[in-house]
């Protein structure tokens, strides 16, 4: 398996259907009363977090944790540009205090592959701007597995803010190796730069109308609009994004039943999510979260239990 | 009084071959000579140029010291062949006053390796608002002729209208880095194109450069003044700038030597070495840009040297600095792009490395001449078989942002005159 995991170009299909594997054995000790695992006894794991995060912060600590690893978490919220320090500066103090493995979470795309560069304990990517968030993408995938058996042939429509997203980047690689195919879905202000090249080499679709795409999902993933990209133009109001984008009370009811709602979350409710979709039936958002501990769990026991302890 | 300089066997710009002898800082006789001189260079083999011009360089003093001096940008300046550079304005503080051009001009005097040119800003402090004092820089010892905010678009078309009315007082002329600021802003780092949007970088899409490119022209032409597109680095722009020579407006374009060979896929590893402004493009641009040095829509080639501290370098791509080395890879760069592949002859590199960017600033008095008897013997000797590979560790820059490392490029600067006396020798700072 990869050394670092910083993007979903580091894994094999192979490797993901291990990883996941791994995970359905943690998902099972989670239902345990004592959670603890010794394989990652003596081992620190720092999780560096230069921008804000609460859930991937504490979904990574528990796993840490329930890995009996020591977890720090360190909080270098800032760019580091602006404190005079450079970005190898930080990332060589911290890792000079001894540790076996480095959590990373930063604002800028390609952060965590340039760390990986400078140092020589593994890295693994908690979201690097508006580049590739991949352990989210494992539990997305994992989450649909286990509600749909085999993804291969199954048909993803990933909707919302998609050239602002993380989750879209890694989803796409992810949910490819997994045999699905996806539908982007987004107004052509959101879509990336390059969409058209870029889907018809990686082989996903795009298209603007939302209502022409869920009757034939297997799955939605709706994705967070954050209510600033308006002031950028990127769409005139949130009520006009909600009837053209949004996963609305009526539209659960073109949904073919028992198709699973993810949210990677936060959710703007109302906006790109209405409640009755977030809590509907069929969503798994909470399995998204539980999903997301056991898939962290397992992708740091693959990537730190074989390492020499430092 | 210097010393007298033989040249042996050279073979100039055209293909003719011939000895060239150098006293006093004159070329003073051609042909197959007999004359004894105090030092005699062997050139079989080699190219004579007339010393290379860079209209496009930053030399970071004042200001930034610790990235590059005017001592040793002039350095690698004359290891590169130049004899002249233009200084870009964006130092600290900012060449925007007549004391501030003196100041360049009289470090480039002491370090004695090539004239330092100041270029003058534009507006006050580049601020892009008031026009800078153009007419005491201009009237200064520095008798500034190029004005440019490089580095920032003077981007508000009534302050870019007053600039090139103002100009053309003192025949000066306004270097445009064209750039909207507001379809390329401040955390654009890079071509928006496909892979802009796989690397989730913020991008700056060709056509932020190309809108200013084309209202300048027509500024141009509105003023009767004369622009220089600086850097210029789409296909979009080279059709825009032959469109308005095709009209008869006064305008210029230089290309820089990375946009003719690097493209925007280097950035798939996020290595801020190859982050600079404009940003490289997609390989459709790099063969406009080559096609257009060729026909002569861009008149020149413009380094755009940029050194950069090492931990200026050393942050996430997006947060970290602009800009790459090229005095010392400019000429082996052309020579491997240009003339290795029939683009450009040994004329056509005279022409766009020294004799245009020399009348474009305004410096063909003394740069840029044709090497005739009674011409300033500044002089370049390149060995245009020579394979080198760059080595970062080798160059004499305070900086190590180069993108070449590791590059096999052609061609080899083996001397550079000014004013007759040895700058660089056998490659090396004489």
């Amino acid at each position: 398996m990869t050394r670092h995991l910083l993007s979903i170009d580091d894994l094999s299909t192979a490797d993901i259907e291990q990883i996941f594997t791994t995970a359905a054995e943690m998902h099972d000790v989670q239902q345990r009363e004592v959670k603890k695992l010794p394989a990652l006894r003596g081992r620190t794991v720092i999780n560096l977090f230069f921008e804000d995060s609460t859930r991937t912060r504490s979904s990574f600590e528990i796993a840490g944790k329930w890995l009996s690893a020591d977890v720090i978490n360190l909080s270098a919220k800032g760019s580091s540009a602006s404190k005079g320090e450079s970005l190898r500066d930080t990332v060589l103090t911290v890792t000079a205090m001894g540790v076996d493995g480095l959590v990373v979470r930063h604002g800028a795309s390609g952060a965590a592959e340039q760390i990986s560069r400078w140092i020589d304990v593994p890295v693994i990517n908690a979201g690097d701007g508006t580049h590739e968030h991949p352990t989210q993408a494992l539990l997305d995938g994992y989450t649909l597995t286990r509600k749909l058996g085999s993804l291969e042939g199954k048909h993803v429509a990933i909707v919302g803010d998609l050239t602002h997203s993380r989750v879209f980047r890694s989803n796409i690689k992810c949910l490819a190796k997994l045999g699905a195919t996806v539908t982007a879905v987004a107004p052509p202000t959101l879509m990336p730069a390059g969409v058209g090249d870029w889907s018809r080499t990686a082989g996903f679709a795009t298209s603007y109308d939302l209502d022409a795409v869920l009757p034939e999902a297997d799955a939605v993933m709706m994705l967070r609009v954050q209510r600033e990209r308006m002031s950028g133009g990127f769409f005139p109001t949130a009520r006009e994004y909600t009837v053209g984008y949004g996963l609305t009370r009526d539209r659960l009811a073109v949904l073919k039943p028992g198709t699973p709602i993810l949210h990677p979350g936060p959710m703007n409710r109302g906006l790109e999510i209405s409640a009755d979709a977030a809590d509907a039936i069929d969503s798994v958002v909470l399995d998204q979260v539980s999903a997301g501990v056991a898939v962290r769990m397992s992708v740091l026991y693959h990537l730190l239990a074989g390492e020499e302890t430092k | 009084m210097t010393a007298s300089i033989l040249i042996k066997g050279a073979t100039l710009p055209d293909g003719t071959t011939t000895d060239v002898l150098v006293q006093d800082g004159t070329v003073t006789e051609l042909g197959t000579l007999a004359t004894k001189a105090e030092r005699t260079i062997e050139a079989d083999g080699l190219r004579l140029l007339p010393g290379l011009v860079d209209l496009h360089t930053h030399l970071r003093e004042p200001g930034r010291e610790d990235a590059e001096t005017v001592l040793t940008g002039s350095r690698a300046a004359a290891v590169g062949g130049y004899t002249a550079v233009l200084a870009m304005a964006n130092t600290s503080p900012v060449t925007d006053t007549a004391e501030a051009a003196e100041r360049v001009l009289d470090l480039g005097r002491a370090a004695g390796l090539v004239d330092v040119q100041p270029v003058g800003a534009v507006t006050k402090g580049l601020a892009g608002e008031e026009l800078a004092e153009l007419g005491l820089m201009a009237r200064s010892r520095a008798k500034v002729r190029v004005f440019s905010d490089d580095g920032r678009c003077v981007h508000d078309p009534r302050v870019m209208r007053r600039a090139l009315e103002y100009v053309k007082a003192f025949g000066g002329v306004v270097s445009q880095h064209s750039q909207d600021p507001s379809l390329a802003g401040p955390t654009a780092c890079c071509h928006e194109g496909e892979l802009s949007g796989q690397l989730g970088l913020p991008g700056w899409p060709g056509v932020a450069e190309e809108i200013i490119v084309a209202r300048d022209v027509m500024l141009a032409r509105h003023t009767s003044s004369r622009v220089h597109v600086a850097h210029v680095s789409t296909a979009g722009s080279v059709e825009v700038v032959r469109w308005a020579k095709a009209q008869g407006i006064d305008v210029t374009a230089e290309v820089t030597p990375h946009h003719l060979l690097l493209t925007t896929d280097l950035l798939t590893g996020y290595d801020p070495t190859f982050k600079v402004n404009p940003p490289l493009r997609p390989d459709e641009d790099v063969q406009a840009l080559r096609a257009a040095l060729a026909d002569g829509t861009i008149d020149a080639v413009a380094t755009d040297h940029a050194p950069h501290a090492r931990h200026d370098k050393e942050h996430a791509f997006v947060d970290a600095a602009f800009g790459m080395l090229g005095l010392e890879t400019a000429l082996p760069v052309v020579t491997t792009v240009m003339v290795e592949n029939g683009l450009l002859d040994w004329a056509g590199v005279a022409r766009v490395m020294s004799a245009s960017p020399a009348r474009i600033a305004g410096l063909d008095g003394a740069h840029g001449r044709p090497i005739a008897v009674g011409e300033p013997a500044n002089l370049t000797l390149v060995d245009p078989a020579a394979k080198v590979v760059v080595d970062r560790a080798a160059s004499v820059s305070l900086s190590r942002n180069n993108p070449w490392h590791d590059h096999l490029l052609t061609g080899r600067v083996v001397a550079t005159l000014l004013r007759g006396t040895p700058t660089v020798l056998e490659g090396a700072l004489a």
